[in-house]
């Protein structure tokens, strides 16, 4: 670790925490109808309910909540699928893109629904300006609202008293995207111009480059694989070129909910390593911030909504420790050199920085790949093949964490509660009580839906690539022999159940085996959590809220934060430590025993 | 009850736990318990591949996976002798139950009034609402109320106390069980139960039924546990493919085994506690029973250890026994003798303790012999909770005595007045903690009996224990506030609720129940029974009335107060054990992991060596410990799930400290000693 890495993370963590509480204070205001802001949107909020029929006076019980959300977010897939098969006859094309193929069309509306955003396309080369608009961008707005509508039924499942309902879906959806995630967007999308991201309609530009490029040109059959030779290399051809094609497009407006929504789906293939999505350092900074704040602000409105700030500061403890922890882990790896390129005279003291930008650098890459695996959001300024095996291992091992540490917006908290519920089951049992949290007692039915919710990532994670390991369709994809193609293989699987949706790079993912399967482990694992999260909202709303004794647990203090870190890390060591045996560790291993 | 205490591992028990263990293979015994019913097929499955490798077709030698699948078998063996350990025990406290229940004879009265005539019938044609007569040396056949005479009567046989009690009619002190014996003199019994509904019945069943129903608690727990097995095999099945794949790009090894499969999942079920769940509830059921409490169910024990009131009797339970008449104070004007005599009279009729003392103390004082209550003419006036006085009516006298204000209130309607020095002097009685009884004579008032509270001693000690645990305490009495006030003080109650009345109990208990906190109490009167139904926790002694039994949800055959404290700590034992066996569990994974990791899959990749840390001889050394370690533990905590964790009152916070570093940090520590040594014990004896 450098001393601009410590500053970095220092500067960081202190902006975070700065504006996490207005903000927090911000959304549990709008939420519970409260916040002095509902009454200028309030005209624009009653012309969306009678334009949709919505009675926005009712509240509903949670299978009518659960229902109203699997039926939203099933018409938003339908919506995006249907966008990318019909743009070519559509607007806003310039370019001229052709339909896109069923399967990654359906991969990519399944992604984007479920807040995953994996891509399995490259955006400038597949999809019109009207596909990642109407369809992308309007979708990340949509899959966070939804997060964020889920996480706050649940809060106030533990917030009301022998209550039947637990809000309404569609008032909640509504006033998240026009009251928190439309005003933060617009004006980040403004300081991303600021800094020189890119916002026009118009058609690509080719350009004359000042110097003549020379490149290793792969060669492909005529079917479009890939030539190899005896030895399984890639043949290639020696090329040259002079000029170059600039993509265009509505950049700008999508970074920003891409960031703020933690979603991640890039406008371009290299994300946010791409110069017109996040032109400086700057941006960069802000883009990392960008990232966590909802998620932070979240755990603080969790706290003043069921009434004890403190209990929203100690979730948000557990998770900056977390964090604080692994970026130093992955800043520190990446800071090693690579024993394989020393042997070729590059100077260890750089560090390792094959696949990082260099006007980011390790550090900045390194603080960055590991918020965007912690934070389900999935966007990349850097390959994470590139990294060291155990600096790659933390981008991994983050997002087996189940997207918990702050996680996706919304998404982060709701499943952090569920570890909280199953820590405190266990704790509380050890201090000889019925095991309660926040005054709701924990009991069978509860116990059964977190179990569901904490089981559905790692079975389909665990799953997936299991099946692409013996499938002939699943090993084709990989691009690297060994250890290191065993976890491009864990790596897409654990992004996508996980609905994190960063590549790990080096898999050919665009195929039908992998758009169908990946498609599979978003979508459950996105609403298989969903839907047992919303019942235990549900039932802990109808419970009696119990008032703290000097026999309850304090769920506030250091000792629960540990035990929340603790059941964390517990819980995805005995998940996963196997498959990383076979993946990053003895990749680890090999490396340095053979240099 | 009154069998001996059995020694843990007593050669009694043992043996037929050891034949149960094995009648305890039966599958659907197994399938009760999902997780160990994972080991029992896992069991099976590499006993069937032993077999095919005797053949030579085997995946590894035929002596490993013998090994492998001995020990999965004696898991599962050691789980079942768990069980039947704790089952043993609380079927040994049924055994001596039901030799209570042995024929009995009653004689049953046609007339209650004559009780000269009876007829003999076998106890189990006993109905509720007969009467029966039982004479000295003879058993009382069953459960009942005493409605006429007096008799000393032994309850050892359900107590385990040899000191003889007292049984009498009216009162809190007319119940008696059936099945304990008359020592002297006579009484008359209405029998309030049933047959096979007796106190006997109920307790054997409770014994018998602990094993059978789980508690809501115990139910979320095997959600947990069947959650994590779920896991573990989801883990473990695909690491098969994982490793073909592994042996194919690494061209080097070979998969890992179905047996080191079954043998890391084993190892990484929560079978410690799942093996010992049961036992621990079983356990905790016993212990009650040695602690003489009789629950109704499982679920009342476990709500118990969530206490956070308990409301008290002051009589009986913070005071010692009964009030002692001390002092006559009278008001200017009135002798003390004419005040005594006064109160003698009142007191004649007044079967209460505190009546008594008051007639004992007239005669102590003033040589006032009793008086043959027929000559006299008199007609008593029995205390009422509504009037809140007693007295007699002897032709144009009307004596009362009662508390200040009830007297008050009847002297200023029969135009009498109430002396300042008095109410003074009322307050003065009070204020020392004593309990001040006026005596009024028609409108005129007498003076002030006072009475004595004598706190109990090392009460308050237990106070502050329940103090440190949560659990706030409320003492419940009758008396005025300024004497609840003195005594709530005097033994450090947190609170205290003066001059309740049944209502003013009720409405305090609905009132914290409301306010989200889980009410226990205790009582015996017939007036407690509305709050004992009420109450989240309900003891009922076993002295006290039939409605005070029926009303509560569990009852303490001592029939003492502060049992509640126990229940508490057996109900909060029960969790800890769990719990804390749960958290051992999974905390043991680790370990296994480091153990069993390498070891599967060094052939493919031999540099994973390096994450055998603690060194093991062999792959199959180290597998093979594990698997012993985790077979063994069971064994050696079967103590502590059938003791319990042992509790002490300290807040939430410090005991979960506390047994996060002894559970968890232990059960993270524990297996790397206990498998490396099994691993050198292996390769020292050259096993492996």
């Amino acid at each position: 670790m450098t001393p601009h890495a410590w500053t970095l993370l220092a500067l960081f963590l202190a902006l975070l925490l700065a504006l996490v509480g207005p903000l927090g204070r911000y959304i549990a205001d709008v939420m519970e109808g409260k916040s002095p802001v509902l009454r200028f949107g309030g005209a624009v909020e009653r012309v969306v309910y009678r334009t949709c029929g919505v009675r926005s006076e009712t509240e509903m019980g949670w299978l009518s909540y659960a229902l109203a959300v699997l039926l939203f977010n099933g018409l938003g897939a339908l919506a995006v699928f249907g966008l990318q098969r019909l743009q070519q006859w559509l607007p806003l094309n310039p370019q001229a893109m052709a339909n896109v193929s069923p399967d990654s069309a359906f991969n990519t509306a399944v992604s984007f629904v479920t807040n995953t955003n994996w891509q399995g396309y490259s955006g400038e080369s597949t999809l019109s300006y009207l596909t990642q608009m109407l369809g992308l961008t309007v979708q990340n707005f949509l899959s966070a609202a939804t997060g964020i509508v889920v996480v706050i039924a649940l809060i106030r499942g533990f917030a009301r008293h022998t209550a039947r309902s637990i809000g309404n879906a569609w008032v909640d959806l509504t006033r998240v995207t026009l009251y928190v995630l439309l005003p933060l967007s617009v004006l980040f999308s403004l300081f991303l111009v600021s800094q020189g991201a890119i916002q026009n309609f118009e058609g690509y530009k080719a350009v004359t480059t000042l110097e003549v490029t020379k490149y290793d040109n792969p060669k492909v059959d005529a079917t479009g694989q890939p030539v190899k030779d005896d030895k399984g290399n890639p043949v290639t051809d020696p090329a040259s070129t002079q000029t170059q094609t600039l993509p265009m497009g509505p950049v700008a407006s999508q970074e920003a909910i891409k960031m703020l929504g933690t979603n991640g789906g890039g406008f371009f293939n290299a994300n946010s390593a791409h110069p017109y999505e996040n032109p400086t350092p700057l941006a960069n900074f802000v883009q990392m911030l960008s990232i966590f704040i909802i998620p932070g602000a979240l755990c603080l409105a969790f706290g003043r909504m069921v009434g004890d700030a403190r209990q929203g500061w100690a979730v948000l403890a557990a998770m900056t420790l977390m964090f604080v922890v692994m970026a130093v882990f992955a800043m520190h790896f990446e800071q090693q050199a690579n024993p394989l390129l020393s042997h070729l005279g590059v100077d260890p003291a750089a560090g390792n920085m094959e696949g990082k930008e260099t006007r980011f650098g390790i550090a900045d890459s390194g603080l960055f790949a590991t918020i965007t695996t912690l934070a389900s959001c999935g966007a990349v300024n850097a390959m994470h093949d590139s990294f060291m095996p155990l600096g790659g291992l933390v981008p991994l091992w983050n997002m087996m964490l189940g997207e918990v540490v702050f996680g996706g917006v919304g998404s982060g908290l709701y499943g952090m509660l569920v570890f909280a519920i199953m820590a405190v089951f266990v704790a509380g049992l050890m201090i000889g009580r019925t095991p309660e949290y926040l005054g709701k007692k924990i009991e069978a039915y509860e116990m059964k839906m977190v179990s569901i919710a904490i089981l559905v990532t790692p079975l389909l994670a665990l799953a997936g690539t299991a099946a692409a390991v013996r499938m002939a369709d699943g090993i084709a994809g990989i691009a690297n022999p060994g250890a290191h193609g065993f976890t491009e293989i864990l790596y897409a699987f654990t992004s996508s159940a996980n609905n994190n949706g960063s590549a790990f790079a080096g898999l050919s993912a665009n195929t039908p085996f992998y758009n169908v399967a990946t498609a599979i482990a978003m979508w459950f694992g996105r609403f298989g959590v969903i839907v047992p999260v919303l019942a235990l909202a549900g039932s802990l709303a109808a419970k009696k809220r119990l008032a703290p004794t000097g026999g309850t647990m304090p769920t506030h203090g250091p000792l629960f934060i540990v035990l929340l870190i603790g059941t964390v890390l517990l819980v995805g060591a005995l998940n996963y430590v196997p498959a990383l045996a076979l993946g990053p560790v003895v990749e680890h291993l090999m490396l340095f025993a053979a240099h | 009850m009154s069998q001996k205490k059995l020694a843990l591992f007593d050669p009694v028990l043992v043996k037929p736990a050891i034949l149960d263990s094995f009648r305890k293979l039966d599958p659907r015994v197994q399938w009760r318990n999902p997780v160990m019913f994972v080991v029992y097929v896992g069991s099976f499955l590499t006993t069937l591949l032993w077999f095919q490798s005797l053949e030579g077709k085997g995946e590894a030698p035929p002596v490993f996976i013998l090994a492998i699948s001995l020990w999965l078998w004696f898991t599962v063996l050691f789980a079942n002798f768990a069980e039947a350990l704790a089952e043993g025990r609380s079927k040994a406290q049924a055994a001596s139950l039901r030799g209570l229940k042995r024929e009995t004879w009653a004689k049953k009265l046609q007339d209650p009034g004559n009780i000269d005539q009876w007829q003999a019938i076998a106890a189990t044609d006993l109905r509720k609402g007969d009467f029966v007569i039982v004479h000295t040396g003879e058993i009382i056949p069953a459960d009942g109320e005493v409605v006429q005479g007096i008799a000393s009567v032994d309850e050892s046989a359900i107590t385990g106390e040899s000191a003889p009690v007292i049984r009498e009619s009216g009162g809190d002190f007319s119940a008696v069980t059936g099945g304990t014996r008359v020592l002297s003199d006579w009484i008359v019994v209405r029998v309030t139960v049933n047959p096979g509904e007796t106190f006997v019945d109920r307790m054997i069943a409770m014994v018998e039924n602990a094993k059978r129903q789980k508690t809501p608690n115990e139910i979320a727990l095997t959600i947990l546990l069947v959650a994590l097995t779920l896991v573990f095999l989801a883990v473990t099945v695909t690491l098969l493919p994982y490793s073909m794949f592994s042996v194919e790009v690494a061209k080097l090894g070979v998969p890992v085994s179905i047996t080191v499969l079954i043998a890391l999942l084993v190892c990484l079920i929560p079978t410690t506690i799942a093996g010992l769940l049961s036992a621990i509830g079983v356990a905790g059921m016993s212990r009650m029973m040695q602690a003489n409490v009789i629950a109704t169910s499982g679920r009342a024990v476990e709500a118990a250890g969530d206490v956070d009131i308990l409301l008290l009797d002051k009589t009986g339970t913070i005071t010692l026994g009964n009030r002692q008449a001390s002092a006559f104070l009278p008001v200017e004007g009135v002798g003390e003798a004419e005040l005594a005599d006064a109160a003698q009279l009142a007191s004649l009729a007044d079967e209460t303790p505190e009546g008594r003392s008051i007639v004992v103390l007239a005669k102590q004082k003033f040589n006032l012999r009793s008086r043959d209550i027929q000559a006299l003419n008199a007609s008593f006036v029995h205390f009422s909770a509504q009037t809140r006085m007693s007295g007699v009516d002897l032709g144009e006298r009307e004596i009362r005595k009662g508390a200040a204000d009830a007297i008050r209130r009847r002297v200023e309607s029969l135009g009498g007045s109430f002396p300042p020095s008095l109410a003074h002097a009322v307050q003065e009685v009070a204020r020392r903690g004593s309990t001040p009884l006026v005596v009024a004579d028609g409108a005129k008032v007498l003076g002030i009996i006072e009475l004595k509270d004598i706190v109990k001693g090392g009460i308050k000690e237990r106070f502050s224990e329940l103090r440190r645990m949560g659990i706030r305490t409320i003492m419940i009495t009758g008396d005025n506030h300024l004497t609840a006030a003195a005594i709530a003080a005097e033994a450090g109650v947190d609170d205290f609720l003066a001059e309740a009345t049944p209502e003013a109990k009720l409405a305090l208990i609905r009132q914290h129940q409301a306010e989200g906190r889980l009410v226990a109490m205790t009582g015996d009167g017939t007036n407690d029974a509305p709050a004992l139904a009420q109450a989240d926790v309900a003891v009922a002694m076993n002295s006290g009335t039939q409605a005070a039994k029926e009303a509560g949800n569990m009852v303490d055959l001592d029939s003492n107060p502060t049992k509640l404290i126990e229940v508490v700590e057996t109900g909060k034992q029960m969790l800890m054990t769990r719990g804390s066996l749960t958290t051992f569990s999974i905390a043991n994974d680790v370990a296994k992991y480091f153990a069993i990791i390498p070891a599967a899959f060094v052939t493919t990749y031999p540099q994973l060596e390096a994450l055998n840390i603690m060194h093991l001889a062999s792959p199959s050394s180290a597998v093979l410990s594990a698997v012993i370690f985790n077979a063994l533990i069971i064994i050696l905590l079967i103590p502590l799930a059938l003791k319990g964790v042992s509790y002490q009152p300290l807040g939430a916070a410090v005991l979960l400290r506390r047994n996060l570093l002894v559970y968890g940090l232990g059960g993270l520590i524990a297996p790397f000693i206990g498998i490396k040594l099994i691993d050198m014990g292996l390769a020292a004896a050259g096993l492996v």
